[in-house]
């Protein structure tokens, strides 16, 4: 059983953490020993939120090193950028192209990379990046909350774990009522990728 | 067995479940925090769970209950040790009839903490077992064997995790939990044991040292140490996550992975060493173990190669590892690209519609010294308020007011504290202005709850972590009754009120406190209009901007007079607090008519 290592980037308030929690269980449930880290600091006030999810026959470590990540699953572009130094050649990188400035940005005191920085960068650094307007799809199916659902369905496409545990997984987490909407979030996601692939 | 994957945080409390604990006290501190919540989330009907109002009240009301034979647990984050601790040390020497643990989370790397002391050296001072679990399934199974280790030596035991141990999620399986007590008998007058007065807790001294002899002789063949043994050119001796990030770094070494850190199993480990070439000690921070193999007279390197500062994560130790010798070069670092360095910086600021930006807004224009303390309106620190100038500990921000009024600072100061904060330190320290006589204006900001932790309940709460009602205690009648004479009570989403009641304050002479009362962002759900900016009007000077509000940003369009942007609002952040309405001086932030803010944030 191959060890996978994955990075999960993105801002604090947009489903982080659900999703690197989503992931760890979906590898617990395709039989892999399982272990993440999740680095908050003052998360919840809007700053970054980091995660690292390792699947492998037995996990050590829950902190995975620089050039080891294999996957970078990323809600925000700036904060992908945050996350190459981890990558290596071969790695995977999905992103979501909705930029969220930071104050420092909005404020003016700093500006925000151009589309094309963020592309030549996560190039650079990775062997594919899909872009997937994530956040768009989630205003087009009427809730922007499920934008990392939709980014989890396209996520799956990219993992060899059948959809059903993965649905299974997304949706034990979620309340009655937004069931239909967030299984419509994850086909949504499960088909966008081949219309985005990038390089 | 159920296999769940839960955060270490979440194993503790499983751990509290299986090890029949019944009552569980603490205060929020990260990365402690979850601890509490999880049991009263889970474990409702099994353990009784509080947010004391201090960890020192957390663990007097823990040794209550452990005396009157309930299993017991404490939660604290590492500084919040340092408040625990003097109750800690009497439970020492009485022990309990109960069994007793203290969970103390470490911040190595400080996340969120205002220093990065070792915790382990409190198992030395107080002469307590200490355990360090390196992951989930041992941070659940060491409360279980902690548990029975207190009742086996009549000790309380000291368990120690780290960050990354309380906020990694690894693989648990479950167990059942033991029968335990409903009622509990009487309870015990044993006087001998129970009250620490010198005559009675001298003779008990002994008793202490004569355990922590017992306990070392048990720690040699204790289920919390084991030895690896793999290549024998080096032998690491680590403990908690240190130990697994170690295991991946150097995979042909021996290890003795320890469990129990305190007292140490003095003949494991010289057992160890007489079995490897080279013997090194991995720990992040203090060279706790480090100093005690020494002084076994056993050669062992530590320090000199891992820095007593920071976390020692794969990556450092890898880097370490190198440029020592201990690893080769070829099974070095992969890596190669680097991270911008130009990439914009995301610092965390105060939110939309946060109560506390008025009073720091005023901080910042006066231009008085301000004294601070720990919570989310720490962030006034920041630009573009600065508005912050000293911070320690949790209520420290009184005391240094009134020392700096009696050195004589010739400013008139201010101290600012949350709700949750004075309650648990800001009252001595406010009586004391009192009795002692000093100028100064406290300002109580009360956004109605301990909101930078997560919410948690305290006295000014109406409600308590078990859910049930409380009596919500009144910050005015309180300080009043205290004997503060200047007091005022403001909005604090009304600017003018906030200035006025700060003038009036700063005019008083003696000691006067000013409660800012507004409801934190993040639990205030009513839906409010969304604010505009109209850009007709806007004359791009910036005053809104000054308010470090993450839903006021520069807009394109700019003045045609200065050259300057003009303002405009983020509909998708706005939540209607109306503070920038009333600082703009032409009116030019107005109530957008098709626009709603979202109630259910």
């Amino acid at each position: 059983m191959k060890n996978i290592s994955f990075l999960v980037a993105g801002v604090g308030g947009q489903g982080t953490l659900l999703a690197s929690d989503i992931l760890a269980e979906v590898g617990m449930e395709a039989g892999y020993d399982v272990k993440k880290s999740d680095v908050l600091g003052l998360a919840v006030r809007g700053g970054s939120v980091l995660s690292h999810v390792r699947w492998g026959e037995k996990v050590a470590s829950p902190v995975v090193r620089k050039g080891d990540m294999d996957y970078l699953l990323a809600f925000e572009p700036l904060e992908a950028m945050r996350g190459v130094e981890f990558l290596h050649p071969k790695s995977i990188v999905l992103c979501n192209t909705k930029a969220m400035p930071p104050i420092t940005v909005s404020g003016g005191s700093e500006v925000y990379p151009t589309h094309e920085q963020v592309i030549r960068v996560l190039q650079s650094a990775a062997a594919t990046v899909h872009f997937v307007d994530a956040s768009a799809e989630a205003e087009r199916l009427g809730n922007l909350k499920v934008a990392n659902v939709v980014m989890l369905g396209a996520f799956s496409t990219l993992l060899d774990v059948p959809r059903k545990t993965w649905e299974g997984v997304v949706l034990s987490r979620i309340p009655q009522k937004y069931v239909a909407l967030n299984q419509n979030a994850f086909h949504t996601g499960c088909t966008v990728v081949k219309r985005s692939q990038l390089s | 067995m159920n296999k769940v994957l839960l955060s270490g945080n979440e194993a503790i409390a499983r751990g509290a479940y299986e090890a029949g604990v019944q009552i569980a006290t603490g205060y929020p501190g990260t990365p402690s925090s979850e601890i509490l919540a999880t049991i009263a989330k889970k474990y409702k009907d099994e353990i009784y769970a509080e947010w004391s109002t201090n960890e020192k009240v957390a663990m007097d009301v823990a040794a209550g209950a452990a005396y009157s034979g309930r299993r017991t647990m404490v939660t604290a984050k590492q500084v919040g040790m340092n408040v625990l601790s003097d109750a800690l040390l009497y439970t020492v020497y009485t022990g309990i009839e109960a069994g007793l643990v203290v969970i103390t989370a470490d911040d190595p790397g400080m996340f969120s903490s205002q220093n990065e002391q070792d915790n382990r050296w409190y198992a030395k001072l107080a002469k307590i077992p200490l355990l360090e679990p390196a992951d989930s399934q041992e941070a659940k199974d060491f409360v279980v064997l902690g548990i029975g280790l207190s009742e086996e030596f009549d000790t309380p035991v000291l368990i120690r995790t780290t960050m990354r141990v309380s906020h990694s999620k690894s693989i648990v399986l479950e167990g059942e939990r033991p029968s335990v007590p409903q009622e509990v008998g009487p309870f015990v007058r044993n006087q001998e044991k129970y009250v620490c007065t010198a005559m009675w807790a001298k003779k008990r001294h002994p008793v202490v040292e004569q355990r922590l002899v017992n306990l070392a002789r048990y720690a040699e063949d204790a289920p919390f140490n084991h030895v690896e043994w793999a290549e024998h050119s080096l032998g690491i001796i680590a403990s908690g996550v240190t130990y697994m990030y170690a295991r991946e770094v150097f995979p042909q070494a021996s290890f003795l992975k320890l469990g129990m850190t305190f007292p140490l199993p003095e003949e494991l480990i010289r057992s160890f060493a007489d079995g490897v070439e080279k013997l090194i000690v991995i720990e992040e921070l203090d060279p706790f173990l480090e100093e005690q193999i020494r002084a076994m007279g056993i050669n062992v390197i530590g320090k000199e190669i891992f820095p007593p500062y920071d976390e020692l994560l794969p990556d450092t130790l890898t880097q370490l590892g190198l440029e020592s010798g201990l690893i080769d070069e070829a099974k070095g670092m992969t890596h190669s690209v680097t991270v911008p360095t130009e990439l914009p910086a995301r610092t965390p600021v105060l939110c939309a519609g946060c109560p506390h930006r008025s009073t720091y807004y005023w901080l910042n224009k006066m231009k008085m010294p301000v004294a601070g303390d720990i919570g989310c309106y720490n962030l006034g620190c920041l630009p573009p308020f600065n508005a912050q100038h000293t911070m320690g500990c949790m209520g420290a921000s009184v005391g240094v007011l009134h020392g700096m009024s009696i050195a004589g600072v010739p400013e008139h100061a201010v101290a600012t504290i949350g709700d949750s904060t004075f309650f648990h330190s800001g009252m001595p320290a406010l009586l004391n202005m009192v009795h002692n006589q000093s100028r100064g204006v406290v300002i109580i900001m009360d956004n109605g709850s301990t909101a930078m932790t997560g919410h948690q309940d305290n006295p000014g709460t109406d409600w308590t972590l078990q859910g049930k009602d409380a009596p919500h205690v009144e910050f005015e009648p309180l300080v009043r009754a205290m004997g503060v004479e200047k007091v005022l009570t403001v909005n604090a989403f009304d600017i003018g009120e906030v200035e006025s009641g700060l003038n009036e304050c700063l005019a008083y002479d003696g000691p006067s406190v000013l409660i800012t009362e507004g409801l934190c962002a993040q639990l205030d759900r009513t839906p409010k209009p969304s604010y505009m900016v109209n850009p007709d009007k806007c004359i791009a000077c910036g005053a809104c901007l000054k308010l470090g509000c993450p839903a006021i940003v520069k807009a394109d369009k700019v003045d045609e007079k200065t050259g300057n942007p003009k303002a405009e609002i983020d509909p998708g952040l706005c939540v209607g607090c109306d503070i920038c309405r009333q600082v703009c001086p032409v009116e030019a932030i107005q109530i957008s008519k098709d626009r709603e803010t979202q109630g259910d944030r």
